[in-house]
């Protein structure tokens, strides 16, 4: 028998094989990047000293204490609002398309609709978000069909509601909104039909047999078990809405998302401690969502 | 399984829903390719006045597009490469062995892409702002290579999950050293989640542009042309001309990805 000293050493010394495995993955993303992000937090507690611009490097509160000013406080709750009702309108646009494809879809139909979500998913988001500002630009197409439908007196009424409105549909609140649903869209439809196709058959017969209409069936019982599921597609929308701003850039009004000012105070200003402030803001969200949502099992949806 | 639904009926709303919402994901890609066309360069008249062919020879002849393209290629290749290498290595490691804190190295690798872009983006800005390190073409890549190495890893898992133990058994009870098995038996099969996977990477690389803002520097990749081109616009219809390419180049590749890993679960699913 030959012998192959290099396969047995390594073979012998299992927990060598691992570190030499494990080592270069866990340099980069171990030591790198969560040391990229400690260090980020421990900047968000340095403080910018405004009469000479520069950042002291001692550690204090006075940095989330700016971050709790009203102004600041109007962004995270502007962003969070915007960020919980993207994923409520992505979740009753993915219900329908999700139960299709989990319950009704031939097995053709199904591997068609399936493209057909992920294509979208994954062509590029700028281009997506483009096409919106081409959707609802002032002399775009939906102002054309809203004109040849007469109702444009509705479209300047819904427009003129502070807010959510704007001198057009492309520099406005709605259509911030409307381009976070379309591109994460896809985002929620995977896992609720993943959700979706794990409601044993049986239990939405046995519902019926018992006397249920399908709508009762549908709330009492389809609905509940498919929960986790919403819950893993949110964990995306709004971690997505959370850190994004190149839509509300390219389609929003002069009111600041979360993404914008951090990119605002850490460029020109100079302010990387409240930059760092702000993104411990979604960061902390995150954490507490992912807790709650793996509590509630998402994570065996995804 | 999943056949047992097949060819029943769906109630008429919600078939009226999904086509709704399919018409809501695919329309838009529709606009884009009409306004690539269009004789208007000034604003987003719609309908537009007159159709045309012009737009594309415009678009071939500016060399912006062209650098940004070929840098936005460099990256994304360069990204999957490492990430090629990174998670495959990761994969192996969490397949074949046991060890204190496995299950937290899947959420570390999960993790730059469940957090928020702009977290990634602004932590490795100011940790290499903090290092001294200049802002260039290698920062971009390391940038993306940290969020592409979860979609290699979650692909070649996967299927090492799938493919039984008594395969490497066999090959070595036959007599092949482990280096011969690894690369007759493991990789082999690996294959095709791995060129999978590095698509997937690569669009993810191609595509990226918050991540990318925090470590270009002065450098322009497409998606950061893109979104110049979006805030402040110069001949309209180039940049949809720019857009139409970018969609079917990224098109081609997700679905050779996904014919790949079908019937394999959920492998590209992200």
């Amino acid at each position: 028998m030959r012998r192959r000293p290099v396969a047995a050493f390594f073979f012998l010394r299992p927990r060598l094989t691992l570190a030499l495995l494990l080592g270069p993955p866990l340099l980069w993303l171990g030591v790198a990047y969560l040391g990229s992000l400690a260090a980020l937090v421990v900047q968000s507690f340095f403080h910018l000293d405004d009469y000479t611009g520069r950042v002291m490097r001692r550690l204090t509160l006075a940095t989330y204490g700016e971050l709790l000013s009203r102004a600041n406080l109007d962004i995270v709750v502007r962003t969070v609002t915007m960020a919980a009702a993207v994923t409520v309108a992505t979740a009753c646009l993915a219900f329908p398309l999700a139960l299709y494809m989990a319950r009704y879809a031939s097995a053709r139909g199904k591997a068609f609709l399936t493209v057909a979500v992920l294509l979208p998913l994954w062509s590029s988001y700028l281009v997506r978000v483009y096409a919106w500002k081409l959707i609802l630009a002032k002399e775009g197409v939906v102002s054309w069909f809203v004109e040849q439908a007469h109702l444009t007196w509705l479209l300047d009424r819904l427009l003129a509601v502070p807010g959510l409105g704007g001198p057009s549909l492309s520099v406005s609140s709605i259509g911030t909104f409307l381009a976070f649903v379309y591109v994460w869209l896809p985002y929620m439809i995977l896992p609720v039909q993943a959700a979706l196709e794990r409601v044993p058959p049986s239990l939405v017969e046995a519902s019926a047999d018992l006397g249920a209409r399908p709508l009762q069936t549908f709330r009492r019982v389809t609905l509940p078990l498919s929960l986790p599921g919403v819950a893993a597609g949110s964990i995306f929308t709004f971690s997505l809405t959370l850190g994004d701003f190149i839509i509300p850039g390219a389609l929003g009004n002069s009111s600041l998302f979360i993404g914008q000012a951090v990119l605002a105070h850490q460029g020109t200003a100079g302010n990387i401690p409240l930059a760092a402030a702000f993104t411990v803001v979604p960061m902390l969200i995150m954490a507490v969502y992912l807790i709650a949502a793996k509590r509630c099992g998402a994570f065996d949806a995804l | 399984m999943p056949s047992d639904g097949g060819g029943r009926n769906a109630p008429l709303g919600l078939r009226l829903a999904v086509t709704g919402v399919l018409l809501f994901l695919h329309l838009p890609f529709a606009i884009i390719l009409l306004y690539a066309l269009t004789t208007e360069d000034a604003s987003f008249r719609f309908p537009p006045p007159g159709l045309t062919l012009g737009w594309f020879q415009v678009a071939w002849n500016r060399p912006d597009i062209w650098a940004a393209l070929g840098l936005s290629i460099r990256i994304a290749a360069a990204a999957t490469a490492l990430a090629l290498l990174i998670g495959t290595l990761a994969a192996l490691a969490v397949h074949r062995t046991r060890f204190f804190g496995r299950e937290a190295v899947s959420f570390l690798f999960l993790l730059p892409i469940a957090l928020p872009g702009i977290v990634t983006g602004i932590a490795l800005r100011s940790a290499l702002g903090l290092l001294g390190i200049p802002f260039s073409v290698a920062t971009i890549v390391i940038g993306h290579a940290t969020f592409c190495v979860v979609v290699v890893y979650n692909n070649a898992l996967a299927r090492l999950r799938r493919t039984p133990a008594s395969l490497y058994e066999a090959s070595m009870d036959l007599g092949a050293t482990g280096w011969q098995t690894f690369r007759r038996v493991v990789l082999p099969g690996l294959a095709t989640a791995l060129v999978a996977g590095g698509m997937l990477s690569f669009a993810l690389s191609f595509d990226e542009v918050i991540v990318t803002t925090f470590t270009a520097g002065q450098e322009q990749t497409l998606p950061i042309w893109m979104f110049a081109q979006l805030t402040k616009p110069r001949q309209r219809p180039v940049t949809n001309v720019v857009a139409v390419f970018v969609v079917l180049a990224t098109a081609v590749p997700i679905l050779v990805a996904h014919g790949m890993t079908r019937g394999g679960g959920r492998e590209a699913g992200g």
